[in-house]
C-alpha cells in the first residue's frame, strides 16, 4: 500500500485542528498513514497525534527545531519522508504549511498542489483558483506528491482513538537553518479561533473605526460566543489585526453561521467564507453583492441593527 | 544592491472570471490584464529599497507570451531598470517557473529575489519558496515589513502569519515574498512612461534556459464552482434572530 506522511502542526504545545483536517484528507485519499511532529519538547503533541488513527508517529525532537523555520523544517520533513518511503506528503494549508511545504516538494523533486479541497482515490485533486471563481482539477505527475489541504475541506478527525506507537528519529547532523527567529508578536484573544469557530461575526469598512469594532461589533461577537473576522479593507485601515482577515489571501472559514456586517461582498472576501453553512448579511446598501449569497439579508444601518441584535440574542439566551 | 523581481501577468482582480465551456481555461476576451497585485507590491518595495540606498539595480522578469511585454513596460515605467521576458507558448507551472528563475539567478547574481506571495490566477503560493529551496537560500514569505541591515548584508522581515506577526532575519542573498500590507504601489508617472520606452527589455526563448515546459502538476479540467443560492431578505432584527433560532437553529 502507498505510504502517506502527514505533518502535524502545533502551537503552545497543542496540535492545530487544521492538522486533523489534513489527516482526514489523507484518509480519504487512502494508503498507510504516518504522522510527523517537529519541535523541541513536543512529546504531548506526538501523543495527541498518535490518537488520530494513524499507524505511527515520527517525532523529531531537536533544539534546532525549537522555533519553526522554513528551511530546516523542510529538511526534517523530507528526511522523514525519504526514510519512510512516503509517496504522498500532506500538511494543512495554514501559514506554516503554505510557507514550507513548497520547499519539501523541491527537496523531494515532487509536484505540489496547494490549498486543495479534495483528494480522490484515483489521484484527482480539486483546488479552488481565481479567488474561488474556478475549481481546478489536477493530477500530480511526479512519483511523489506534496499537498496542502484547506482547513474547511474535510471534517477534522477527532483525537482520542487507540494510541499508535511514537518513534523518535534524530534530525540529520548536517541539517541547519540559514534563518534566525527574532520574535513573535502574538495577537491575544480569549475568543474561539477564527478557523475553528461555529459562529463567525466579521466586520468591514462599514464599521468605520477600530473603536466601533470594540463598542458595536464585539458585544454581538461575545453574546454569540463567536470568533471575530474582518474584511481586507478593515484590516488595511488598521481597525483590527491582520490575522482576522477572511478571504482569498487571508483565512478561509466555513462555520455553521457567518455574519457579515458592513462588508460589501467582493469576490476576494467571498473566497474565504462562501462555504459557510448559513450566511447572514447586514448592510445598508440593498444592492451590495453580499446579499446575492446570504441566506438572511438585513438591509439596515449597522449602528442601529447590531446593538439591537445583541440585545435580542441576550434575551433569547436568558430565556 | 541588485534585486530581481519576477512579475506575472494576470486578469485584473476586478474582472468577472468565466470558465470556457470546454473546461480548458478561462474566457480571456475583453479581459483586462495587469501585473499580479502581489508582484506589484514586491516591485514597489524593491524600488523603495533602491531609492533609500541611492544605488543598485531592479531587474524585472516575466515568463509567458509576448503580451507580457505590456506588464514589463508598466514595471519599467514605475522605475525598474531593465526587464527580461522568458518567452513561452503557454503558462508554466510554479515548479517550472522557479526553475527558470533559478537559471536567471545564476546569470544575474542578485542579492535578493523579491516576489509576490501568490498569483491571483492559480493561487498557488509556491514559486518563491520553490526557488528558495532550489538555491538553498533563506526565505521570508508573507512580508509586511522589510528592513535591510545597515551593512546591506542582512535583512529583517516581519511576516503575517496565523495568530500574529512573526519576525525573522537572515544574511543575503535570500528570497522575500510580499503580503498585501507591505506598501501601496505607486502609479507610473508620465516621465516614467516616456523613460520606460528606452529601457532594455530582453527576450529569451524558454529553450535557451534549458528548462522543460512539461508541468509537474497537470490540469485535467476546470469548472465553475457550485452556485450558492441566496438573496432572501428579512425586514427586522427580531425576525432575523427569530429565524436563526427557530429555522436555522443556530442560536
Ligand atoms: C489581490 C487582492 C486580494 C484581496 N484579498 C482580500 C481578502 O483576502 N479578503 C477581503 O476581505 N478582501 C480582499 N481584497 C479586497 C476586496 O477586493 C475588497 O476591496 C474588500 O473585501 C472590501 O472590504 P469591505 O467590504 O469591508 O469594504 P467596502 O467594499 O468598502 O464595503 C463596505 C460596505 O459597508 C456598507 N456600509 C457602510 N456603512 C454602513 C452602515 N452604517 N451600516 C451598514 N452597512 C454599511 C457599505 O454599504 C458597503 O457595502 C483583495 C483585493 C485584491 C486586489
Amino acid at each position: 500500500m502507498s505510504k502517506t506522511l502527514i505533518y502535524i502542526e502545533h502551537a503552545h504545545g497543542k496540535m492545530q485542528k487544521a492538522s486533523a483536517v489534513a489527516v482526514a484528507a489523507a484518509k480519504a485519499a487512502g494508503g498507510d498513514l504516518t504522522a510527523v511532529v517537529l519541535g523541541k519538547g513536543v512529546d504531548t503533541v506526538a501523543a495527541e497525534a498518535a490518537t488520530l488513527g494513524v499507524a505511527k508517529v515520527v517525532l523529531v525532537d531537536d533544539p534546532r527545531l525549537e522555533h519553526y523555520l522554513a528551511d530546516i523544517a523542510a529538511q526534517a520533513v523530507a528526511q522523514v519522508a525519504k526514510a519512510e518511503g512516503a509517496t504522498t506528503i500532506i500538511a494543512a494549508a495554514t501559514a506554516i504549511g503554505k510557507d514550507f511545504f513548497p520547499r519539501v516538494a523541491q527537496l523531494l523533486e515532487a509536484g505540489m498542489a496547494s490549498d486543495v479541497t479534495s483528494i480522490g482515490t484515483d489521484g484527482t485533486i480539486e483546488r479552488p483558483t481565481y479567488a474561488g471563481n474556478v475549481v481546478s482539477r489536477v493530477q500530480i505527475a511526479t512519483p511523489i506528491r506534496v499537498i496542502t489541504v484547506r482547513g474547511t475541506a474535510y471534517p477534522p478527525v477527532a483525537p482520542g482513538g487507540a494510541a499508535a506507537p511514537v518513534e523518535k528519529v534524530a534530525l540529520a547532523a548536517d541539517a541547519k537553518s540559514k534563518m534566525r527567529f527574532v520574535e513573535f508578536a502574538e495577537t491575544k484573544s480569549d475568543r474561539p479561533q477564527l478557523t475553528d469557530a461555529k459562529i463567525v461575526v466579521s466586520g468591514g469598512r462599514g464599521l468605520k473605526s477600530g473603536e466601533n469594532f470594540t463598542v458595536v461589533l464585539e458585544p454581538l461577537v461575545d453574546a454569540l460566543g463567536a470568533a471575530m473576522g474582518a474584511s481586507r479593507a478593515a484590516v488595511d485601515a488598521g481597525f483590527v489585526p491582520n490575522d482576522l482577515q477572511v478571504g482569498q489571501t487571508g483565512k478561509v472559514v466555513a462555520p455553521q453561521l457567518y455574519i457579515a456586517v458592513g462588508i460589501s461582498g467582493a469576490i476576494q472576501h467571498l473566497a474565504g467564507m462562501k462555504d459557510s453553512k448559513v450566511i447572514v448579511a447586514i448592510n445598508k446598501d440593498g444592492d451590495a453583492p453580499i446579499f446575492n449569497i446570504s441566506d438572511y439579508g438585513l438591509v439596515a444601518d449597522l449602528f442601529k441593527a447590531v446593538p439591537e441584535m445583541t440585545e435580542e440574542v441576550k434575551k433569547l439566551k436568558a430565556s | 544592491m541588485k534585486i530581481l523581481v519576477p512579475i506575472k501577468r494576470v486578469p485584473d482582480p476586478q474582472t468577472n472570471i468565466a470558465v470556457r465551456p470546454d473546461g480548458t481555461g478561462i474566457v480571456t476576451d475583453n479581459v483586462k490584464f495587469v501585473i499580479n497585485p502581489f508582484c506589484e507590491i514586491a516591485l514597489e518595495e524593491s524600488l523603495r529599497i533602491k531609492e533609500a540606498q541611492g544605488e543598485g539595480e531592479v531587474v524585472l522578469v516575466s515568463i509567458g507570451g509576448k503580451e507580457c511585454q505590456e506588464q514589463l513596460r508598466t514595471g519599467l515605467a514605475m522605475g525598474a531598470d531593465r526587464a527580461i521576458l522568458v518567452v513561452t507558448d503557454g503558462p508554466l507551472d510554479p515548479a517550472r517557473a522557479a526553475e527558470v528563475l533559478a537559471k536567471l539567478v545564476a546569470q544575474e547574481s542578485p542579492n535578493l529575489v523579491f516576489l509576490g506571495k501568490q498569483a491571483i490566477d492559480d493561487d498557488a503560493n509556491q514559486t518563491g519558496q520553490l526557488l528558495a529551496a532550489m538555491l538553498d537560500w533563506p526565505q521570508a514569505t508573507f512580508a509586511s515589513k522589510v528592513v535591510i541591515g545597515d551593512d546591506k548584508k542582512s535583512v529583517t522581515v516581519t511576516r503575517e502569519v496565523d495568530g500574529g506577526l512573526e519576525t525573522v532575519a537572515f544574511d543575503l542573498p535570500g528570497i522575500i515574498t510580499s503580503d498585501l500590507r507591505l506598501n501601496e504601489p505607486r502609479y507610473a508617472s508620465l516621465p516614467g512612461i516616456m523613460k520606460a520606452r528606452k529601457k532594455e527589455l530582453k527576450e529569451v526563448p524558454l529553450a535557451e534556459t534549458g528548462v522543460s515546459a512539461e508541468p509537474k502538476v497537470k490540469q485535467v479540467k476546470i469548472e465553475p464552482p457550485p452556485k450558492r443560492q441566496g438573496g432572501r431578505k428579512v425586514e427586522t432584527v427580531q425576525e432575523l434572530v427569530n429565524l436563526l433560532h427557530t429555522e436555522a437553529k443556530l442560536i
